[in-house]
């Protein structure tokens, strides 16, 4: 039975999702560059880290698709590896804020009294500072890196993952079957797995969709700023930094790599705005 | 409502003592250390320990960081390593002025083109108007700040030298001359707010005006104008004001990336410099500052509450 049901609600979320225009235009941009970065290794034509000092801030040609930076290194090559950058980046932080801040949410909602407490007012004290400037605070002591970075912004989602699932958690104990489940005898472990974890997953996947885009967003910025990823690694942070000396003379090395960066921030945007109003319409715009 | 109040300011509080620890053990978590950082490479045994016990290290850290925070609430906040320039004079008389004044900038801009174009487009719902705002509204919410500020140096300062591209004049000196500085970084910041703030104005406009008072209202023969501008707009100010409350984070975010972008010598500035010269005290000061500044602003949110919706002020 539970097996049923349960194909039955993703089967549900996803129609509800592909229901709306605009969150399968975002799924399908999205897609195309996962695809992108996955096969980078073979739609790149240059290596991302060749500089070639004579052939430095080349307008787009047959050679260089997109142009050349100031290093000379082809933009287009840097693109594709750049996609694969950030998408490890936002995907994996996000996760790993995630199993962080569901399992304190989890066990907040679930223990009660004191130990929600103390976890609930560290959880305040985390969402205390803005992410950006916590995110910056903690690469400041560990130094620049992919995997400083990583952490960095993983601490920063703990917060709001740990506040959205505790709030769902508590909603979800008092329902009469979680109730009936515990007089029948059913493990905890069952009961948490099976009747709390699944029921309060939408809101989950809802605060996972928003935070990804805000994650890149954060990615590029701090390695824009010079404090995230370290040069010549391909970033498409580090490519708009690099290019912004040379706007007037040479607007494509930061320019592409900004279009390519807004673009897939715009669908990640269109769809997480599907995911929320397809799995927890009591969330409006409101809110 | 002093009781309402009394329970805010208590978990503001307890959250402000969170603050100050962390970022008091985040001085703690730096590498390095502090007495030979000062002392710079040239020092001997006698001068360092000298420096040690002047400090205060050799004390137990419960002590530290109470004579830290004592230090720090009196405006204390010690000196720069690189610069030698008193932190608090460098980080609250200096850079956080140029930040509020840009964020308050920022803020009218956003809310002065954001909630017309909300009501505009919740008015005129499913014209090509209505799908021009939503659009520009997407992509004012995802477009990154430090990229919309190139472009818009690039269009209005270089190509069209309507504005200023770099370089900041204190409002505070010269206030026409100040604004105009901040006019360009103002729309960088405002962008991602009038998105928002046109989003949540035209999901709650159609919302409120299904609402049978307003149909009272205008069966009392009231203009639409009115109905739509004094009626229906108090009760969107509410979640307005929720979203703008959530969102501050997005604010400094912002803040930060466009002050590096033109050059404003702000908090996001001051952080980001001092991050990269690995200047732990100040950013230790941006740290606590932010956060103070963050937590205060979500108190003052929360306060607005009750002066929005009278029904608050009854309950309490």
């Amino acid at each position: 039975m539970p097996m049923a049901t349960r194909r039955s609600a993703l089967a549900e979320g996803w129609s509800a999702v592909w229901a709306q225009r605009s969150a399968r235009w975002g799924m399908g941009i999205v897609l195309a560059y996962v695809l992108a970065a996955l096969f980078a290794p073979w739609l790149a034509t240059h290596d991302p880290v060749h500089q070639a000092v004579e052939a430095s801030m080349q307008p787009p040609s047959a050679a260089h698709w997109l142009g050349t930076d100031s290093f000379g290194q082809d933009i287009y090559s840097r693109l594709l590896y750049g996609a694969r950058l950030a998408l490890a980046i936002g995907f994996g932080s996000v996760l790993l804020g995630m199993v962080a801040g569901v399992a304190l949410g989890l066990l907040a909602g679930l223990a009660g009294g004191r130990t929600e407490w103390a976890i609930m007012r560290v959880v305040d004290g985390l969402l205390a500072f803005p992410e950006l400037i916590l995110a910056m605070a903690f690469l400041a002591v560990l130094g620049p890196g992919v995997d400083n970075l990583v952490y960095a912004l993983a601490l920063s989602f703990v917060g709001p993952f740990a506040r959205t699932v505790r709030s769902d958690v508590l909603q979800v104990r008092a329902q009469p079957y979680v109730e009936a489940a515990r007089l029948m005898g059913v493990p905890m472990r069952e009961i948490v797995v099976r009747h709390v974890l699944l029921n309060v997953a939408p809101g989950i996947v809802v605060q996972a969709g928003i935070r990804v885009s805000i994650a890149i967003l954060l990615e590029s910025g701090l390695s824009f700023l010079g404090v995230g990823v370290a040069p010549p690694t391909p970033d498409w942070g580090l490519m708009i930094a690099e290019g912004r000396a040379f706007i007037t003379m040479a607007p494509w090395i930061a320019g592409i790599p900004g279009v390519a960066l807004a673009i897939l921030l715009v669908a990640l945007n269109l769809l997480a705005d599907g995911l929320r109003d397809a799995l927890d319409p009591r969330s409006g715009e409101a809110r | 409502m002093p009781n309402r109040f009394l329970a805010q300011v208590g978990q503001t509080a307890l959250v402000l003592f969170f603050v100050s620890v962390a970022s008091f053990v985040f001085l703690k978590l730096a590498p390095g250390d502090p007495v030979s950082l000062m002392l710079g490479s040239d020092y001997n045994k006698d001068s360092y320990d000298r420096l040690f016990t002047e400090l205060g290290l050799d004390r137990p850290w419960m002590v530290q960081y109470t004579t830290w925070l004592g230090n720090f609430v009196t405006g204390d906040w010690g000196r720069s390593f690189v610069s030698n320039e008193d932190i608090f004079r460098l980080a609250v008389m200096q850079a956080l002025p140029v930040t509020l004044c840009l964020a308050a900038y920022a803020m009218v801009l956003a809310l002065l083109v954001g909630i017309p174009a909300g009501v505009l487009s919740a008015l005129k719902r499913d014209t090509w108007m209505d799908l021009c705002a939503t659009g520009v509204a997407v992509f004012g919410n995802a477009f990154p700040s430090f990229y919309l500020g190139i472009v818009l140096i690039w269009v209005f300062g270089v190509g069209l030298g309507w504005f200023p591209t770099l370089g900041f004049v204190a409002p505070w000196e010269d206030p026409l001359e100040g604004l105009w500085y901040l006019t360009l970084p103002a729309i960088t910041l405002a962008a991602w707010y009038i998105g928002l703030i046109a989003r949540v104005t035209r999901a709650s406009l159609l919302d409120v005006l299904g609402h049978s008072y307003i149909l009272a209202a205008r069966a009392r023969g009231e203009g639409a104008t009115r109905v739509v501008w004094v009626h229906a707009m108090r009760n969107v100010l509410m979640p307005l004001t929720t979203t703008l409350g959530l969102q501050l984070g997005g604010m400094l975010r912002g803040a930060v990336m466009t002050e590096v972008v033109f050059a404003l010598p702000g908090l996001g500035m001051m952080i980001t410099a001092a991050t990269l010269n690995r200047e732990y005290t100040v950013v230790q000061a941006g740290v606590m500052l932010s956060g103070l500044l963050f937590v205060l602003v979500n108190l003052m949110v929360d306060q607005l509450y009750t002066w929005l919706d009278p029904r608050l002020r009854r309950l309490a």
